[in-house]
């Protein structure tokens, strides 16, 4: 069982998702559970909430995940994502209010040192809140 | 900051390394400078000069936010129990190009 905090990217772009997933692998490591997601079913810009459901469960840890959104129906298709998982982990999943690409980098970094949800959330929103 | 580093008692270790790396302390290094410092128990600052402002080396916002040019002098200034470790692995990171992360990579 993924012992560090996950990430998930949410992208209204599958390329921004994939690009913002691979800055991670490669920047930080491979010791963070990561999915990513992004297009609708058509294949055209849009979010969906089954595909934000299959990427929580790619990138489940117990610890929690943290998901990464860029705007608007991201965000709103990532909260019904939450709804959708069992009880038990929906308190151990947060949208973090952050850059999608920083903010995914930040979390990684945090999380691969083993900190918790809530560091890994206040290190993908430090950028905003400054 | 300065009461925050203020804490008696707790052993206290200092060491500086110039950045040979070329770009500076660009994203890729500075995660592995933040991964570096948070394997240690103690609080560990980073500044780019001696008197400081020192600035927390477990934050990759900040360090990354200093934008340390090229061949500019690190400082670091760990407390901690294992401040003398925290203090000498951030050195050789940054003295081997980032390469020496203390964990035998």
């Amino acid at each position: 069982m993924a012992k560090n905090v996950g990430i998930v990217i949410v992208s209204h772009s599958p390329d921004v998702a994939k690009g913002a997933a691979d800055m991670v692998r490669q920047m930080v490591g491979t010791h963070v559970p990561l999915a990513w997601c992004g297009g609708n079913p058509a294949g055209g810009l849009g979010t969906s909430v089954e595909a934000v459901v299959k990427a929580l469960e790619l990138a489940w840890s117990d610890s929690g995940v943290v998901i990464m959104v860029d705007m608007g129906g991201a965000e709103t298709n990532s909260e019904m994502a939450i709804e959708m998982m069992p009880e038990k982990r929906r308190a151990r999943i947060v949208v973090c209010n952050g850059p999608i690409v920083e903010g995914a980098v930040m979390a990684a970094t945090e999380s691969s040192s083993g900190a918790t949800l809530e560091r890994v959330r206040r290190a993908a929103e430090e950028l905003y809140s400054r | 900051m300065t009461s925050e580093r203020m804490k008696a008692g707790l052993p206290r270790a200092r060491s500086r390394a110039v950045l040979t790396h070329a770009g500076g302390l660009h994203a890729r290094p500075a995660i592995k400078l933040t991964q570096v410092a948070k394997r240690f128990e103690s609080a560990v600052w980073i500044a780019l000069a001696e008197q400081g402002p020192w600035i927390d080396a477990k934050s990759i916002a900040r360090v990354m936010a200093t934008k340390t040019p090229y061949m500019a002098t690190l400082y670091f200034d760990a407390e901690g129990g294992d401040a003398a470790e925290a203090a000498s692995a951030l050195a050789r990171l940054v003295e081997s190009d980032f390469t020496d992360d203390g964990n035998g990579a």
